[in-house]
């Protein structure tokens, strides 16, 4: 009696949970499920006459991913350009989260160690470039950094330079535009972190005759690293993707991984590739995030 | 991204609000292609608010177009993809040819082959796509392809090619003696080793904004006929320069679109458009001729006069109309365009 009355209740307790969740789930079905579902489809089809599919099975989107038959003697081999378009997108975004990371924990660190009052109108400066669009922002950073731009005329005007150096459309131009978009992501979980941290133990390893540097590596970083992981992936992850910043500031001569994407659904007319190569993005991204639940879910074991 | 993604679905549930509205009419068109000045002169003189979008590229209207719902009335698309829109239906058969203004269509533009007798379409403004050059910095023969493909020294490092595929790849095509939408592999290879050569003396491939050359950051393209009198009207050091390997020559036209909710609205504008006055204010502002007799009496001498409105006779002969590739050989150029880019 008593335990089928607990089974009962358990019940209703589970049905109770499913009918809270379902409105979550329907908008996850949705807006995030089916179209992922579309775009798996799509990437088995064959490309339609003039953009579009046909509805026909076929690989060839997959295969030709990662490999291609040459345009002239239709040997297969792997694609040049495809690997040499993943790789550049993964390294830029790594030394983008580097860039993002030198400069956001030592920000992040100056805010949190402001007086309580202060910290505030700090961290407003940091999420002001928020407030306007990305489009708008990137071209900012171009109009510093062109050859008649306000860098080179400051340089020219001091007379330490004798002509504009050009670093539009080279990858330290790319590099620029990425950091300084994705630099608040770095910042704002860091520096959740770091305000959490308890000065108190840094004192105590002071205390304990820790050198500075010992102190900031056993005591302080430790402490500070699920921020520093998750600023990590927040800037990695939106780097992969970026689409905006490559082709302004990269003048559009080197694509990343997004751009080769837009060009299969626009001037290539080759959705399936498209599709393709948009869930072999998806999958990088869940490797990343992959690695980020095993780097946070281990670190908070081992504590 | 969610930010934007925010913005986009309001813009377009904006652009979609005034078409339900009486007295409007939405027109999708290239991006500084369009006279505000002739607008303006159309909502006055019909009583319409006219609502202007603009696009990059005709893969992009295509695309948008064809995924419905985009609330659009007019169109302005190429020659080489006219028979794509009939093809899938998205024009409305609006019958142009019995209009009142379609009297003042020069004949040659009449009986095209992307729509025969213009059932669907009228002729915009037709051009060229060439090269353009600051003749400040560079003095040499400025009538080659060799500008991009084989850049003199003082110009390396400061051209632009725009990302328009087709235009690129053809220019390197009839720069080794091939043919457009050409299935002779051996004439692609070239080409395409041609372009890969000729990349790393590119500072961009871009639709570049004009203020990019008229302050001189980039001294070079390969540009539309059009585009480059409207730079060398703000530097008069550029000039545009007719291919003698070759060049593409193409045409736009003006369609309604078979869902368009101010299909009255728009024949409206198809007529306006074939006006003389009106098609002299279209070619004053994009710098390109038009098919309308009677317009060069509305335009300026400074326009008429223009070397980038007239090919010279001497390389007439190597302007080259421009058509949709077959699928096959769309996929090779995409290809090399990819090898191009990585």
């Amino acid at each position: 009696m008593g335990r089928s009355s607990e089974d009962h209740a358990r019940v209703a307790d589970t049905r109770r949970r499913w009918a809270l969740a379902s409105p979550a789930l329907a908008i996850i079905t949705l807006f995030s499920i089916l179209p992922l579902l579309v775009v798996v489809v799509y990437s088995f089809l064959s490309p339609g006459d003039f953009g579009g599919v046909h509805w026909k099975l076929s690989f060839e989107g997959w295969f030709s991913v990662l490999f291609e038959r040459d345009i002239f003697d239709d040997t297969v081999s792997l694609s040049d350009a495809h690997l040499t378009i993943l790789t550049r997108s993964v390294v830029l975004s790594l030394a983008t989260t580097v860039i993002t990371l030198f400069l956001g924990v030592p920000t992040a660190w100056f805010i949190a160690t402001r007086p309580q009052k202060q910290r505030a109108f700090w961290l407003l400066l940091i999420t002001i470039p928020f407030w306007t669009n990305l489009l708008v922002r990137t071209i900012a950073v171009q109009e510093m950094i062109r050859s008649d731009g306000v860098f080179n005329r400051i340089m020219l005007g001091l007379g330490l330079i004798d002509e504009p150096i050009q670093m539009m459309f080279t990858n330290f131009a790319l590099l620029v535009g990425m950091a300084y978009v994705f630099l608040p992501l770095m910042v704002l979980p860091v520096y959740s972190a770091i305000e959490r941290f308890d000065f108190r133990l840094a004192e105590a390893g002071y205390d304990l005759y820790a050198s500075r540097l010992y102190c900031l590596r056993r005591v302080i970083l430790p402490m500070v690293r699920p921020g520093v992981i998750a600023g990590s992936i927040l800037v990695f992850i939106p780097s992969l993707g970026a689409y905006v910043t490559p082709r302004i500031m990269g003048g559009g001569k080197s694509m990343m991984l997004g751009n080769l994407i837009e060009m299969q659904f626009g001037q290539g007319r080759n959705w399936p590739l498209g599709a393709a190569l948009s869930l072999t993005l998806t999958a990088l991204v869940l490797v990343a995030l992959i690695w980020y639940s095993r780097l946070t879910g281990g670190g908070s074991r081992r504590d | 991204m969610k930010i934007k993604l925010g913005l986009t679905t309001a813009i377009i549930a904006v652009s979609a609000l005034p078409a339900l509205a009486e007295g409007t009419l939405n027109i999708y068109n290239f991006g500084l292609y369009t006279p505000p000045d002739l607008i303006e002169k159309f909502e006055k003189t019909y009583d319409v608010d006219v609502t202007l979008t603009e696009y990059d590229s005709n893969e992009t209207a295509i695309a948008k177009i064809d995924a419905g719902g985009h609330g659009f009335d007019i169109v302005v698309s190429s020659a080489a993809v006219v028979p794509i829109y009939i093809d899938k239906g998205l024009y409305l058969k609006s019958d142009p040819n019995t209009m009142e203004n379609f009297k003042n269509v020069d004949p040659a533009w009449v009986d095209v082959f992307w729509d025969e007798g213009r059932s669907y379409t009228i002729p915009y403004v037709w051009g060229t796509t060439g090269v353009m050059v600051n003749t400040d910095v560079y003095s040499g023969d400025i009538n080659t392809s060799d500008i991009f493909l084989n850049p003199p020294e003082e110009l390396k490092g400061k051209i632009n090619v725009v990302p328009a595929m087709s235009d690129v790849i053809d220019l390197a095509i009839y720069s080794v003696g091939g043919e457009s939408c050409t299935t002779d592999k051996e004439v692609l290879k070239a080409a395409r080793d041609k372009l890969v050569a000729a990349k790393p003396y590119w500072a961009s491939i871009d639709y570049a904004s004009f203020e990019k050359f008229v302050n001189e950051d980039l001294q070079a393209s390969v540009f539309w006929s059009g585009a480059s009198m409207r730079i060398r009207e703000a530097n008069s050091g550029f000039a545009y320069g007719y291919p003698k390997e070759g060049f593409p020559k193409w045409q736009d036209n003006v369609a309604i679109l078979a869902d368009a909710h101010n299909v009255e609205n728009a024949k409206l504008f198809l007529n306006f458009l074939m006006d003389p006055e009106n098609a002299a204010i279209v070619s004053d502002y994009t710098g390109y001729p038009n098919a309308i007799m009677g317009s060069e009496a509305f335009m300026s001498e400074k326009l008429l006069a223009a070397p980038e409105m007239t090919i010279p006779a001497e390389f007439e002969p190597e302007a080259h109309f421009q058509r949709t590739c077959p699928p096959k050989v769309q996929d090779l150029y995409a290809r090399i365009w990819t090898d191009l880019t990585k």
